[in-house]
């Protein structure tokens, strides 16, 4: 059962983790090129236009449900099964996610760092 | 990319590496934390190690948030993964810590995997712009074309 309970909150994490990634991702380039505005507008204008995006509120709201989950999914399984599972399957899920819901071309070269990143992630923190 | 792009991936990777050590090694002195003693928190933050390693993760978010305003989430992940390779590092040639061959091999896939993610354009999408509500002086230029 606390296998159970750990992979529930593993895809916790995951879910969390990719909602809240996909929603600043769309928030920032809402925003747009920080870089670029800072010279046009100032930092302070910056700061106000992401702090009242939606999306950015909402993903750091997802960020920190991710966060608790972690905690969750911690206080029932080993940190070297949590930690690498957690963060493989954030990039892969990463990687869907930002082809359907950011239409980002995600080509056949972005698959292979995605799943190369994955696996290097979980042999190093495993 | 120009260079200041880079040096921006770079800082999302060194900042995430940096705050997570240094937290990492605040929280092993001053233990663990309860939430029947929340007091305890407090204790935490006033540590130097830990308060470095928030700064230091603040110092992450603004640089990850910039970088997801110019490039794709699917070349800023792989890109910045590099910062799993660099704690590697330090552990291994810093802190003398032993590095197993399963993770040498893992530090080998993170590199070919940004070396591949490297190779291509940053940015996919063009989203619509948002129309810009003139904040700045007036008669600056029309900031939706930076973005081109």
């Amino acid at each position: 059962m606390k296998t159970l309970y750990t992979w529930g909150a593993i895809l916790a994490i995951t879910l969390a983790s990719v909602v809240g990634d996909v929603l600043l991702s769309c928030a920032m380039k809402q925003v747009g090129d920080v870089q670029a505005l800072w010279k046009e507008l100032g930092i302070l204008v910056i700061i106000r236009r992401t702090l009242a995006n939606l999306n950015f509120l909402l993903g750091i709201t997802a960020m920190a449900l991710a966060f608790f989950s972690l905690l969750f999914a911690l206080s029932w399984g080993d940190v070297s099964l949590v930690g690498p599972a957690a963060a493989s399957l954030t990039f892969i899920g990463n990687a869907f996610a930002a082809k359907f819901f950011l239409h980002e071309k995600v080509d056949r070269r972005r698959w292979i760092a995605a799943v190369l990143v994955a696996g290097g992630v979980a042999l190093l923190a495993g | 990319m120009t260079f200041r792009n880079y040096l921006i991936l770079a800082g999302v990777s060194i900042f995430a590496s940096a705050g997570d050590a240094m937290l990492s090694h605040g929280m092993k002195q001053t233990g663990s934390i309860t939430i029947g003693h929340l007091s305890s928190v407090i204790v935490a933050v006033l540590n130097p190690w830990v308060a470095f390693g928030i700064v230091l993760l603040l110092a992450f978010f603004a640089t990850y948030t910039t970088a997801l305003s110019w490039a794709d989430l699917t070349y800023v992940l792989p890109a910045t993964s590099l910062g799993y390779v660099l704690l590697a590092l330090v552990a291994r040639f810093i802190l003398h810590e032993h590095v197993s061959p399963l993770r040498w091999l893992g530090i080998a896939l993170i590199t070919s995997g940004v070396g591949f993610v490297a190779g291509g354009p940053a940015l996919t999408t063009h989203p619509p712009l948002e129309p810009i509500e003139h904040e700045a002086q007036p008669g600056s230029a029309a900031v939706s074309g930076a973005r081109q």
